[in-house]
């Protein structure tokens, strides 16, 4: 395209990662699809699914870094990229709001209701007779047998501070970048990643002890549905954050971003404090209460 | 017949300073596989709509000529219950949102003077997904399984026997949600940061102001539906018990979650038909829009209520008394703003200079005909009448009246409308109107006798029904294949305007048009607007009203 | 025809078609299908109908004045009669005059509207309750009180012509897919609850003329009351998605006078005393495979076949299955109890022992299977109370 001065708009020519990223995903999920009907080789085509979406985001995101370090992108297309960024934090909010939903549900109404309250006298009594309704619960059926909790207050709490200091962390390596700190802006930001990982790695701990100690599974009925699919989704989350970290880190070793100009430095940062503002919430509604 | 429409004056000058830079990529794949362009990707969007919409129109046919007579003819219960269960989810996610999409890629750069969409790589990903999430949904059909059988809902526990085909529905539906989503960033995105300067809120016309309020609800939405499908998938294969009551679980939650999803789902598939009709009227009313600024608010109401009034489909699981009365008032209330718009469209209409176009027959039909279903709908929102018609062929009559005659005749409306504009050529006017008069009388014969089955006692879902339903049944059915093959008309004048038609079409197309898309020649420039158009009152349609 | 009047020409057709719909409605000689709610055997229902036409006459009222405004304005206002345009946008009078009036008329509907439902809801004193339990695809009933229990299923004629291609005749078969083997029967003029649930999916349990469906949700249970005026057979559906035979799970209640029904329950009560007999007794074979032959053909066929083939791929053949010609434990086992999340129920819920020792014996000795074995009403009721 022949014009992009800084007052018109960057119009990328056309491009070839959607339709690859298209065929990763294709890939991938068949693959899964097939996984979770246990075909042998279905792991492999959903592996090969995942590498082409990794080709396919390193080739994207490296050409609109190279755009962008090229200074193609006035301040218009700056805005865009903030406004996509901010709107897709905000379907992934929806999407926890999703798992809160359930678990708010499970609490204040299913669970209660077999156990006879409100509009479950008759449900209590013919259907699950001496069903005592305290959460934590696996239901009525006692489903995946007997487990105990994680207490808040223990690895959870660790995990609290560390990622509320990793919020800390990041903001001082952007105002290091905006003071043109370099230095700073790269060892806040290697803080930051260490801390995401120690995060997922005390995460992974917790698992493991939840699943050999504690007997508490994806399948000890509610609790466990609603415990692990949402620390689940948010330990995802908290990876994929801390991997665009670590990216970013590199970026900054490598003299990007601009102390007037770093798009792609905020988006991260974004994305990492909506993964710490989702934990609070997890760590009141999931362990606290 | 001759065409009523008259030559405007044009605005060429505009648009030919934007002329220099429209090299068009050359190539097959280059065009249509790699493009970043608005008006490509808005075409693939309308193309693969169409598509769906054979398609399930297909499904449709099917369940219609099973439905003929009393007995069983064609199909064995299983497969009808994966007919019914396909043709919604393609209509719905496959015909009726992807259009809407292709709508507003075309148009939106276009009314708000920017050169294409703020994103472009995303929005040629966004369509890019949706061949292959249909490809995956498609091929269930084709597995031992057969494809999904539990309706569109998916309601557990019915939906977790599904066989393998199980895992590919869910999957394709994150697809599909992927991207609604991308392509609703876009939207958002495009709206509030590329509009030309001068271009303020208020000054937007409204299929703008629709899509921008649509593309909220979407994001808003489709996460939760795929939360929804997730929990699904978990429960049927990693064993957790989210709709399980033995495990402390509720069937009934997953009901919340989907119609939490679901109801602002049924306006994100009217809003944008709202904002095209808002369009059109005022066009061959040779006559502003009445009540722009209340339209404005009515769409932002009825988007607000959309959330909180999910119950209303749940009346008959027992919900506490409170809940029901609540869910009740709050579905109520969305007749009041809905209400505003037909009102305004009446408004507009009144002491018009108007002519009947293709494009106005169908917005007018638009309007009598949602309306009918409107009302149908204020009916279920009754609770206590509702514990009636729910799940009966009246509910049927009532969403096909918001849906077909509603959703898709403005969907047609707009491709009428604009048609001249994308392609540079008119469209035949004399069969424009046929396939309108052919469809809007066959499809009440289609689904007005529904209302009566479903008050008669005839549930939803059933292959087969008891002698006393035939009759209506057949005469449904009827109606049914004529408005199925009066759609190969509409395919017909598409195809004559595109490959056929020698007569071009001006810049303005309509007389009474207004509003930056119509100061661009037809077919506009590749680029719609390099340099941002000059917004004044001769250039949009709602330069402010005088107060 | 001038081609200026083709809309209003084609305006006509269409309204011409609607209204002979709606002359369907008025006729009162029309005897055809029925077109509109019934007015049901049940306060609930009558209230029901009434609300149902107040809304509707409020809608096509509210229809009507909104098409008229419309059509004067497209036969008046028009470009080819030489009308000009008016340039006026808005009018902030009219604009809230149709805010505030269609919500005066949503109160004035939602006046009755919360009535009806509060009604419904706040359930009385009730005389007797009927467990009402969903199955993929028939219903159970259970007289609480009375501890009368019986599966309701598809009457097997209906059940015979719905197969696909039957070559019967919907219209030569008595209620076609409206009749059950065994209807709900209950007494007039009491009140009666209903608490209603479900063993494998969700179902709903609908007869139109009570006036009302409730969902039945596996885990949960619903409750609903009825006090029904008249005696008479009263036909329903399932109504909600429950699987291929969704369709094909009628309700047929019949409602008796107070006194007939005291003596029908006597007499049902009586035939539980036997069937407790009929467990204690040593069947012959050949009464087990009669008996067996008709609890195949109503309970399993529906899955099975009639011929034991199966439907691939979801129900498996019996006819040579391993299960059907294996090892006799493991074969009561799955009869007795199901399989956990396929449409394979647990049938020791459902059958008589007798009746499900039957089903064992003929399924054992039909379609060529031919293991000989003989399974005693006894040998079940050993195995089902541990
Ligand atoms: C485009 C899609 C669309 C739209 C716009 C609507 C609009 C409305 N719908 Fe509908 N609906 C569906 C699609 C849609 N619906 C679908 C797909 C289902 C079934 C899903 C399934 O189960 O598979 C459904 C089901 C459905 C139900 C559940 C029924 C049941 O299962 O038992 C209910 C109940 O309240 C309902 C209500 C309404 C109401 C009150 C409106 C209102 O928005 C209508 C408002 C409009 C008017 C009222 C007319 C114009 C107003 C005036 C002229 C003003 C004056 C009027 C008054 C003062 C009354 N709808
Ligand atoms: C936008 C959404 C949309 C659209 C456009 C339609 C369009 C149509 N629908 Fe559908 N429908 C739904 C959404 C939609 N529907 C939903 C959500 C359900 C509920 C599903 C559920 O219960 O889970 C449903 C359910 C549903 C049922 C109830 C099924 C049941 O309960 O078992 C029926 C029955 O008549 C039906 C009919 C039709 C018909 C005849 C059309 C027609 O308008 C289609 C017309 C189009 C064509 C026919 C295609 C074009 C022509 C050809 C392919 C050429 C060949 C044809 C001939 C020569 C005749 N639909
Ligand atoms: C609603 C449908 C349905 C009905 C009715 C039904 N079955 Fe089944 N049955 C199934 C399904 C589905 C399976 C397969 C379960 C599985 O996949 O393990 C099955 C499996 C079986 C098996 C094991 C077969 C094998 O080879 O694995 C036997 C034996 C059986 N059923 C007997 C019966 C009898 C006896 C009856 C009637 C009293 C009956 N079934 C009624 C659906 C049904
Ligand atoms: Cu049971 Cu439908
Ligand atoms: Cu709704």
């Amino acid at each position: 395209m022949a014009q992009h001065t800084a007052d018109q708009y960057y119009v990328p020519h056309g491009t070839k990662w959607p339709i690859v990223g298209s065929l990763g995903m294709i890939t991938m999920l068949g693959g899964a699809a097939f996984w979770v009907n246990d075909y042998s080789l279905a792991p492999w085509a959903f592996a090969v699914g995942a590498l082409i979406l990794i080709y396919m985001m390193f080739g994207w995101f490296g050409q609109v870094i190279r755009e962008s370090e090229a200074g193609l992108y006035n301040a218009q297309v700056d805005t865009s990229f903030r406004m996509g960024m901010m709107w897709f934090i905000f379907s992934e909010v929806m999407f926890f709001a999703c798992f809160f939903g359930a678990l708010f549900y499970a609490r204040m109404f299913s669970v209660p209701w077999l156990g006879g309250e409100g509009t479950g006298a008759s449900t209590n009594e013919l259907l699950w007779q001496g069903y005592d309704a305290v959460w934590p619960t696996a239901g009525p059926a006692q489903l995946g047998g007997p487990f105990r909790t994680i207490p808040a207050f223990g690895v959870p709490f660790i995990n609290t501070l560390i990622l509320l200091s990793s919020g800390v962390t990041v903001t001082l390596a952007h105002h290091a970048l905006k003071k043109d700190h370099r230095k700073g802006l790269v060892l806040w930001l290697l803080a930051t990643v260490a801390l995401g990982f120690v995060f997922v790695f005390l995460q992974v701990e917790e698992y493991k002890e939840a699943y050999q100690q504690l007997g508490l599974t994806l399948g000890s009925g509610i609790y466990g549905s609603t415990f692990f699919m949402l620390t689940g989704f948010h330990g995802m989350h908290v990876t994929l954050g801390a991997i665009m970290l670590t990216v970013i880190a590199i970026r900054s070793m490598r003299g990007h971003f601009k102390p007037e100009h770093h798009f792609g430095f905020e988006a991260v940062a974004w994305y990492w404090h909506f993964v710490d503002v989702v934990w609070l919430g997890l760590f009141l509604f999931v362990y606290v209460y | 017949m001759s065409i009523e429409h008259t030559h405007g004056h044009d605005h060429e000058s505009h648009a030919a300073h934007d002329d220099h830079h429209d090299h068009k990529p050359t190539g097959f794949l280059n065009r249509w596989l790699f493009t970043t362009n608005h008006k490509d990707i808005g075409t693939l969007y309308l193309v693969f709509a169409l598509l769906m919409f054979f398609t399930g129109g297909a499904m449709a046919m099917v369940i219609r000529a099973e439905l003929f007579m009393p007995g069983l003819q064609l199909v064995e219960p299983d497969f009808f219950n994966q007919m019914t269960t396909m043709h919604a989810l393609i209509m719905v996610f496959g015909a009726v949102m992807p259009a809407w999409v292709g709508f507003a890629n075309w148009m939106i750069p276009m009314m708000i003077g920017a050169p294409d969409m703020a994103l472009p790589r995303m929005n040629n990903w966004s369509f890019w997904i949706l061949p292959f999430a249909f490809a995956m949904l498609l091929s269930t059909l084709l597995m031992d399984s057969g494809g999904p059988a539990a309706g569109w809902t998916l309601y557990p526990p019915l939906s977790l026997q599904g066989g393998q085909s199980f895992a590919f529905v869910v999957f394709a539906v994150h697809m599909m949600g992927i991207s609604s989503i991308m392509g609703s960033i876009n939207v958002i995105a495009t709206i509030l940061n590329m509009r030309a300067p001068g271009m303020s809120l208020l000054k937007m016309p409204l299929f703008v102001w629709t899509w921008l309020i649509t593309a909220f609800l979407l994001i808003a939405v489709m996460p939760v539906l795929a939360g929804a499908v997730t929990m699904l998938l978990t429960d049927h294969f990693f064993g957790t018990s989210f709709f399980n009551a033995a495990g402390g679980g509720d069937p009934v939650m997953f009901q919340h979650i989907f119609w939490f999803f679901g109801h602002p789902e049924v306006y994100i598939m009217i809003l944008p038909a709202f904002g095209v009709v808002s369009e059109i009227i005022p066009t061959f009313a040779r006559k502003p829009l009445f009540g722009y600024t209340a339209m404005v608010y009515a769409t932002a109401s009825i988007a607000f209520l959309s959330f909180i009034v999910w119950a209303h489909h749940m009346f008959t699981v027992g919900m506490p008394l409170t809940g029901e009365l609540y869910f009740m008032y709050a579905t109520m209330l969305i007749a009041v703003p809905t209400g505003v718009k037909v009102f305004n469209w009446v408004s507009t209409m009144w002491q018009g200079s108007m002519t009947f176009e293709t494009p106005m027959l169908f917005a007018i039909g638009f309007v009598v005909l949602f309306t009918i279903g409107g009302l149908s709908g204020l009916m279920l929102a009754i609770t206590a009448a509702d514990l009636q018609y729910h799940d009966t062929y009246f509910v049927v009559a009532h969403f096909h009246y918001v849906l077909v005659p509603g959703s898709v005749f403005a969907l047609m409306a707009g491709a009428y409308y604009w048609l001249p504009k994308w392609t540079g050529h008119m469209y035949s006017e004399k069969w424009g109107k046929i396939h309108f008069w052919i469809s809007a009388i066959s499809v009440n014969i289609l689904f007005f006798p529904q209302h009566y089955l479903g008050l008669a006692g005839m549930p939803r879902r059933i292959p087969d029904y008891s002698t006393q339903f035939a009759d209506f049944n057949m005469i449904s059915s009827i109606g049914g294949f004529i408005f199925g093959a009066s759609q190969l008309i509409f395919v017909g004048v598409i195809l004559h305007c595109v490959y056929k038609s020698r007569e071009a079409a001006s810049g303005r197309v309509w007389e009474g048009a207004r509003g930056l898309e119509w100061i661009l020649s037809s077919p506009p420039p590749y680029h719609s607007f390099n340099t941002p158009p000059v917004i004044d009152a001769t250039t949009v349609a709602h330069a402010g009203e005088a107060h | 025809m001038k081609k200026q009047n083709t809309f209003i020409v084609g305006a006509a057709v269409t309204a011409a078609v609607m209204a002979a719909f709606w002359l369907l409605l008025a006729a009162p000689g029309y005897t055809g299908n029925a077109i509109n709610m019934t007015r049901g055997v049940t306060p609930q229902s009558l209230t029901h109908y009434h609300l149902h036409m107040t809304i509707l006459w409020i809608c096509v009222v509210i229809g009507v004045i909104v098409f008229s405004a419309m059509f004067i304005s497209i036969v008046l206002h028009r470009k080819s009669r030489g009308y000009e345009a008016a340039r006026f946008t808005h009018s902030t009078k009219a604009e809230i005059a149709w805010t505030i009036i269609p919500v005066v008329i949503l109160v004035v509907m939602a006046v009755p509207a919360t009535r009806a439902l509060i009604d419904m809801e706040v359930a009385p004193e009730t005389e007797m309750t009927v467990k009402i339990t969903g199955f993929q695809w028939r219903w159970k009933y259970d007289y609480i009180e009375d501890e009368v229990r019986f599966i309701s299923s598809l009457h097997p004629e209906s059940n015979a012509a719905r197969r696909l291609q039957s070559g019967t005749d919907p219209a030569s078969v008595e209620n076609y897919l409206l009749d059950v083997d065994k209807p709900l029967v209950l007494p007039a003029e009491t009140k009666i609850k209903f608490i209603i649930t479900s063993d494998d999916v969700i179902h709903s349990w609908w007869v139109p003329a009570l006036g009302w469906k409730r969902d039945a949700i596996p885990g949960f249970i619903n409750e609903a009351w009825t006090e029904i005026l008249e005696p008479g057979v009263y036909r329903g559906q399932c109504a909600e998605l429950c699987g291929k035979d969704h369709g094909f799970m009628p309700i047929v209640l019949k409602v008796l006078p107070k006194a007939e029904f005291a003596s029908w329950i006597q007499e049902q009560r009586r035939d539980m005393a036997h069937e407790q007999a009929d467990v204690e007794r040593l069947w012959s074979r050949e009464e087990l495979m009669s008996l067996g032959e008709s609890v195949y053909a109503t309970q399993c066929a529906t899955c099975h076949q009639a011929d034991g083939q199966g439907l691939a791929p979801g129900f498996p053949a019996l006819a040579g299955s391993k299960v059907a010609t294996g090892p006799l434990q493991d074969h009561i086992e799955i009869v007795l109890n199901g399989r956990d999340g396929t449409a394979m129920q647990a049938w020791g819920k459902m059958l008589s022992e007798a009746d499900i020792a039957a089903a064992l014996t003929y399924t054992r000795n039909a379609f060529g299977n031919d293991t000989g074995d003989v399974v005693q009403p006894q040998a079940i009721a050993r195995i089902k109370n541990g």
